[in-house]
């Protein structure tokens, strides 16, 4: 039988294979990798394509991620897929966009944290809910 | 003693706030169910990454990220998450208590603060109270995903890069259970630097799992094979490993907001019972004291006849 190694491709949001594999090919940054068990120790970024699974046994089956990294030990391979396109200028833009939003929204107030008010509005914010669960506790609620 | 009609609608009122008050419970309840399920979910995507930046850390690499190099704290960053909705009991106040707190520790040593909000409540927070606030995310709704925080997060990691920032910190609640949420100041930059209390031990919950594997096998010199090179792959990695902490806390204080919902709601729904009992029981009154008196009024006039 063919040799095995432990497959798991996982994205923030889930976790879209975990299991024996007989060999992947994943579209690396610098064209495909085909990886077989006890490949060395390699880390790699991912393009946006197909990943080509030969399971345990011989099925195939393929997933599409749309890039990110990849971590290869003898015996483990990882797949750490995004779950958005990315690239730098991408990136940049909602940068840009996450930082005008900011500029928007906070147009006038101080740069500077007025921290006696955030206690004092805290305070104020803490001691209704206290005085709310007191009365609960006094009308023998829950 | 109000009359037996404005009794009434007072406790049909009372009884459709109820109405309301059971359903938002109802909502929360679903809500945080799935929310539960997405903290799960997202749970292997950090956990193999907190193995790949182990594994990096204990290989022989030749290139050394500036995440991983601790600066001496001049100007130190907040991403502060909170939920976008109100009506969660004491959960942002909470939040923003313990931020606070954190803040003004460093305002102390005279180390200036930037803020990156995630929240609408937490923008709101910032604005009354001032803040140098740098980036912002807001209605991320029911299911955050990871690219509407790329850009709020891209920021600060620009900032710690650049070197405007020599700290960054993330704040949110953690879940605990469902009647228990507890506020988290974490360091997330530099990553493996002398961290806070709280942050240890949650740094230590994110490494249970991924113990076994990096003591037994990995104690000889290695590094590894880089495509394209080092730099841009660390780069890539380290981003990334930022940007799902972030996302984990968004995901972790949804489902705190959904359980904190629920058991306001609940205890809202319980107070309105209560209310619409002690109604009952004086509209009863008053309309016993009624009948009573048109029944003496009836047998005095039948009397004097």
């Amino acid at each position: 039988m063919a040799m095995t190694m432990k497959l798991n491709i996982v994205s923030a949001e889930k976790e879209i294979f975990s299991n024996l594999a007989e060999m992947v090919i994943c579209p690396g940054e610098m064209g495909d990798l085909g990886i077989l068990p006890q490949h060395s120790q390699l880390l790699s970024t991912l393009k946006a394509g197909e990943v080509i699974i030969t399971e345990q046994g011989g099925k195939q089956e393929s997933v599409y991620i749309s890039g990110g990294l990849l971590e290869v030990q003898p015996h483990v391979v990882t797949i750490l897929s995004d779950t958005a396109l990315r690239a730098t200028d991408l990136d940049e833009h909602a940068a840009q966009a996450a930082k005008q939003r900011a500029e928007e929204a906070l147009k006038d107030q101080d740069s500077e944290i007025n921290f006696a008010k955030a206690e004092a509005q805290l305070a104020e914010a803490i001691a209704q809910l206290k005085l709310i669960e007191k009365l609960r506790k006094k009308k023998g609620g829950h | 003693m109000a009359s037996g009609k404005e009794i009434r609608s007072q406790i049909s009122s009372i009884k459709n706030t109820q109405k309301i008050t059971r359903a938002m419970e109802m909502v929360a309840a679903s809500k945080m169910r799935k929310a539960q399920d997405r903290m799960s979910a997202s749970r292997p995507y950090a956990q193999k990454m907190i193995e790949v930046v182990r594994h990096l850390a204990l290989a022989h690499t030749e290139y050394r990220h500036t995440y991983l190099i601790d600066r001496e704290a001049k100007r130190v960053g907040y991403i502060v998450i909170s939920s976008d909705k109100g009506l969660c009991g004491g959960l942002n106040t909470n939040v923003f208590k313990e931020t606070v707190a954190s803040m003004k520790a460093w305002h102390e040593q005279e180390v200036e603060i930037d803020v990156c909000v995630i929240g609408t409540k937490a923008s709101g927070f910032f604005k009354r109270i001032g803040g140098n606030v740098v980036s912002h995310a807001e209605h991320l709704g029911d299911e955050p995903s990871v690219e509407s925080l790329i850009g709020s997060v891209k920021v600060m990691l620009d900032a710690y890069h650049e070197g405007r920032i020599d700290r960054l910190f993330v704040v949110f609640n953690k879940f605990v259970n469902t009647m228990t949420q507890q506020p988290i100041v974490a360091q997330m930059l530099p990553i493996g630097a002398s961290q806070t209390e709280a942050n240890q031990s949650r740094e230590a919950r994110y490494h249970e799992v991924s113990e076994e594997d990096s003591g037994a096998h990995m104690t000889h010199h290695w590094d590894y094979l880089y495509e394209p090179d080092a730099e841009e792959v660390i780069d890539a990695l380290l981003m990334r490993y930022i940007e799902s902490l972030v996302y984990q806390g968004v995901v972790e204080n949804m489902a705190c907001e959904m359980a904190a919902r629920m058991v306001a709601m609940k205890s809202a729904t319980d107070n309105a019972g209560d209310m619409i009992d002690d109604l009952q029981l004086v509209y009863n009154k008053s309309r016993q004291a009624a009948i009573t008196q048109e029944l003496s009024e009836i047998v005095a006039g039948a009397a004097a006849v």
